[in-house]
């Protein structure tokens, strides 16, 4: 019997049939997605990158609880097109600290890789809560919703030590000051020196303009600050990437 | 496993096994199949060497054609902008106060403006730069920091109020309603509508004097080089229904603008500043 009759074998038995087709696809896939891990390559190093201040991650995650990435990207591709209109095209470092990510694929509305700066807090802010106040032809969505809900804050801290344990650089004086740090950024009166220290660039200000801390707050903090971290000053492209 | 018996009409053997009569021919794949799949696998092979792929030590092969990316996309960039530099020098080297509406260089300067405007302004002057409630119309000769292109060009640049740009355009309007009383503010509210044909005898004629001529000017025609808008026209930029006037003397308004001499290039500056200059309203 020729070596390849002895298909017969596999074919004959669906037990054998599923554990062998698995491990040709766990050799492909190890194959593929393995070195991504170890390469030293894939994520290039590059200055200004942090963690998430407390107040962004709170935004990060109504970002992703409201499914914003079911209408906008968060890469912008190698293209000129897109390099001209989003600005510098994505870095793999970029979203180093995102669990998950937040790439997405589908562009209803505009990718938001570099919104950070691009429109100020009160633009956003109107934006959110009458999307076509500002942009008459826009389809999104009403988010007013978020003026209501208030934040605490109370488990910011955990939310944290969770993001830690699968890898993000969080230190203990972050992780100790998390509630403090939470509350400072949304306050411009508040003493928030310390924070700023713990997070360079984080974008500070009463963002929904009420006295109560609100989702509003934590997602126009995390908006602000998309993109704007990595100094391109000091970038130099590796084109061999 | 029996021998497999030949079956006599197709001449094909079969696979040696039989259910309630029905026997399976074996038939072999058709050969262009076999060598469709053969050639794949050819061409899989020379691709991963030709393009980058295999991951080694510390990076992947770059692959034989030197393939990349982020190459291909400064090549792309540098390629357009060699395309467009003779213009660009040109548009550069131009000066804004005597700009020629009728050479190809300002109808450059306006195309190329009008596709900045879209990726970066239109968010809040809108597509058609007719702009909403609280960010300017652009369209009017309404203007709140001069209409010359000069004067466009430079609100573009530093932009206005912001944190980023030493020059950016710079006005505070004090909020009144620290400093006048509510109906003080009432009767304000009632005047000031009414600036194109006012009674300068009313007590809203005095208090406009007192208080807003020494910006918004003695006939509230406001002083585009202090940013204060012209109160005698019809164009309100916040509102001028009751409420919103009681707002904007209350607690004043501070529109932002970002610096995009630090998001832009100085052509796309000067481009997207022709552009605005050519919508009607320019100087």
């Amino acid at each position: 019997m020729a070596l390849i009759d002895k298909h017969v074998i596999l074919e004959r038995s669906p037990t054998l049939l599923l554990a062998f087709s698995l491990s040709v696809v766990t050799i492909g896939g190890i194959v593929e997605i393995a070195p991504l891990f170890w390469l030293e390559n894939t994520i290039e190093e590059v200055e200004g990158m942090r963690p998430y201040s407390p107040l962004e991650l709170a935004g990060r995650d109504i970002y992703i609880r409201e499914g914003c990435y079911v209408c906008h990207s968060q890469m912008i591709r190698p293209m000129r097109d897109e390099v001209e209109r989003y600005g510098h095209y994505s870095l793999a470092a970029e979203s180093m600290y995102d669990h998950p990510f937040q790439w997405g694929s589908k562009r209803t509305g505009p990718d938001l890789a570099r919104v950070g700066g691009r429109y100020s807090d009160d633009w956003h802010l109107v934006h959110l809560i009458d999307p076509q106040s500002v942009v008459p032809e826009s389809i999104m969505p009403s988010y007013a919703f978020l003026m209501d809900a208030s934040l605490d804050g109370d488990r910011i801290g955990d939310l944290m030590s969770t993001h830690r344990f699968v890898g993000v650089p969080y230190s203990d004086e972050q992780i100790d000051n998390a509630y403090q740090d939470f509350r400072v950024q949304a306050d411009p009166d508040a003493d928030w020196d310390d924070m700023l220290e713990r997070y360079p660039n984080a974008v500070i200000g009463n963002f929904d303009g009420q006295d109560e801390l609100t989702e509003m707050d934590a997602l126009i903090a995390y908006l602000q600050m998309m993109g704007t971290l990595v100094d391109f000053s000091t970038f130099v492209p590796d084109d061999s990437r | 496993m029996d021998e497999p018996r030949v079956d006599e009409l197709t001449g094909r053997p079969t696979m040696g096994h039989e259910f309630d009569g029905i026997e399976e021919l074996n038939t072999p794949m058709p050969r262009w199949w076999l060598w469709t799949f053969y050639l794949t696998i050819i061409w899989g092979i020379g691709y991963t060497i030709a393009f980058p792929a295999w991951p080694m030590i510390s990076g992947a092969t770059a692959g034989l054609l030197g393939h990349s990316t982020r190459g291909e996309v400064s090549a792309d960039i540098a390629a357009h902008e060699a395309s467009n530099a003779a213009l660009v020098a040109e548009l550069n080297a131009a000066d804004l106060a005597t700009f020629d509406p009728l050479t190809d260089l300002h109808r450059y300067a306006v195309a190329r403006g009008s596709s900045v405007f879209r990726a970066q302004c239109s968010q809040c002057h809108g597509a058609g730069a007719a702009g909403a409630v609280g960010y300017p119309n652009l369209l009017d000769n309404d203007w709140l920091w001069g209409g010359t292109l000069e004067d466009i060009a430079h609100s573009v640049r530093h932009g206005i109020r912001n944190e980023t740009d030493f020059d950016a355009r710079y006005s505070v309007m004090p909020a009144f309603g620290d400093i006048l009383e509510p109906a003080d503010i009432e009767k304000l509210v009632d005047f000031v509508p009414t600036l194109a044909d006012a009674d300068w005898d009313s007590a809203g004629g005095d208090l406009f004097t007192e208080n807003c001529a020494a910006c918004h000017g003695d006939q509230g025609l406001g002083d585009s080089s202090l940013g204060a808008p012209n109160l005698a026209d019809a164009i309100w930029l916040y509102g001028s229904d009751h409420d919103s006037l009681t707002a904007t003397i209350s607690n004043a308004r501070f529109g932002v603008m970002p610096a995009w001499g630090q998001r832009l290039n100085e052509e796309d500056v000067r481009a997207v500043s022709a552009y605005v200059h050519s919508l009607g309203g320019g100087e």
